[in-house]
């Protein structure tokens, strides 16, 4: 019994921690290419290694591809396995390319009578009454990537204290066969957008790279970015960068090293987009390659 | 005023009178390599401000294939590239040739050539790029003024793709 009750208060403590190591990501075989019949290939999957598949494929539902006239281009070839989805795309057109999984949801919390009797319980007994070393029973219902029907239908009619969160995510990575252009990076003005000041195609170690980044299509100051280079399997630290977009929004990056890099930011508000929400989360993936000198 | 006009006039009338010559040597090494394929090479001017201002030679396999075999590597002369090749409509008349073997290579131009006929007075660099197959890439620079108003000569020695790359500016 004992054991049971740390084990669970070991899992409870992980969760949280495990939820925000994994990393996500698109990657593509390379970035700058040149050519008639020119191919390039994906690995897209949320891992802790970068970029290693070793936790679960990324789901191609919601992966799309624009070309660089701004259409959409249908992903070759897909697939997904146990650690990791793959797709192809021809690029068929010169310019660049923005291959993006944008992602819009709900994420709800309830309590129920009986996880808040548990509460009150907990709270009389001295324990935490959430998060690690609360009681499981105190937990009560929720839900991820719900949608507005899931709201009617999937939350009990005796839910308390419903909280609604507006998730809005994007992991994408860009490639670009021969000039690159920037059609397809036009800001959609939904969520967190990376905006060239320096093409995330053009992107050389040791010079310093600029952005600007958007949140639903404006500027924003006091962004903050974790910034790692692939390859950690093969390295005893993270060696990971952060930069903080200033008051422009404009973010600044100097690349240490050629090598694929990671970047990500997340961010909440309680500006949702849906009356039913109170509060709104934003979250934003790049992947960029980054050449030698 | 006056003055400055005739000194002007002067030096535009002086400069076409006698055509200064622009010499590249290219050393391409020979190499004990399991498996050899000769470089590309791109030689390339660029202003002091990085920016690309001339081609003077880029060899690549130009033998043409249905998956456009021999340009599918240019990204590779990755600086030349992002400078100037990816904006290139290729071949160029007078710059684009095949690969080239192991060896010395004499590259000679005058400052009537169309690519160099255009620079504005100023520092500039010689960038030669070289990228193999299965291989590694060097790049070294040389830098020189423009025009040629005395005799100019650069030298640097690469170490693993490029041999002892020469350029002589006389005037």
């Amino acid at each position: 019994m004992k054991r049971t009750s740390l084990l669970v208060l070991a899992i409870a403590a992980l969760l949280p921690l495990g939820a925000a190591a994994h990393k996500q990501w698109i990657i593509p075989s390379q970035a700058v290419v040149n050519g008639n019949d020119v191919w390039v290939t994906f690995d897209g999957a949320v891992s802790n290694q970068l970029f290693f598949p070793d936790h679960v494929p990324m789901r191609l539902d919601n992966v799309t591809a624009t070309a660089p006239d701004g259409s959409r281009i249908e992903l070759k070839n897909a697939s997904t396995g146990k650690y990791r989805s793959t797709f192809d795309l021809q690029l068929s057109q010169p310019g660049t390319y923005r291959i993006a999984n944008a992602n819009t949801g709900l994420a709800v919390r309830w309590d129920t009578p009986g996880s808040l009797a548990a509460k009150a319980r907990a709270q009389a007994e001295g324990k935490p009454v959430s998060g690690p070393g609360a009681p499981p029973e105190t937990r009560g219902g929720s839900l991820r990537n719900a949608s507005l029907e899931d709201l009617s239908t999937k939350v009990p009619k005796d839910a308390r204290n419903l909280q609604v969160t507006q998730t809005i995510g994007r992991v994408e990575t860009f490639v670009t066969n021969g000039a690159p252009n920037q059609t397809a990076l036009a800001p959609v003005g939904q969520g967190i957008e990376l905006a060239p000041v320096t093409h995330p195609n053009d992107l050389f170690a040791g010079e310093e790279a600029t952005f600007r980044v958007l949140v639903d299509g404006q500027p924003a100051a006091g962004l903050e970015f974790e910034i790692v280079r692939g390859g950690t399997r093969y390295r005893n630290a993270q060696e990971d960068l952060s930069a903080t977009t200033d008051a422009e929004g404009l973010l600044r990056v100097t690349w240490p090293e050629p090598g694929m890099y990671w970047l990500e930011t997340s961010v909440q508000d309680d500006r949702p987009s849906i009356p039913q929400a109170t509060q709104r989360r934003l979250s934003y993936v790049a992947t960029l390659e980054v050449l030698p000198q | 005023m006056r003055i400055q006009l005739t000194v002007a006039l002067g030096s535009l009338l002086a400069f076409p009178a006698q055509a200064a010559e622009v010499n590249v040597s290219v050393q391409i090494p020979q190499l004990k390599v399991a498996e050899y394929h000769r470089p590309y090479v791109a030689v390339f001017v660029e202003g002091a401000d990085g920016k690309h201002a001339a081609n003077l030679a880029v060899w690549y396999m130009s033998k043409d294939t249905s998956e456009g075999h021999g340009t599918k590597w240019l990204p590779d002369l990755r600086q030349w590239w992002r400078r100037s090749g990816r904006t290139l409509e290729l071949p160029v008349d007078g710059v684009s040739g095949p690969t080239r073997p192991a060896g010395t290579h004499q590259l000679g131009f005058d400052d009537t050539h169309p690519e160099l006929s255009k620079l504005a007075p100023g520092e500039y660099t010689l960038v030669v790029e070289a990228v193999r197959e299965v291989g590694g890439r060097e790049l070294l620079k040389i830098p020189f003024s423009w025009p040629v108003k005395a005799p100019q000569s650069g030298r640097a020695q690469g170490s693993s793709e490029l041999g002892t790359v020469t350029l002589r500016l006389t005037p």
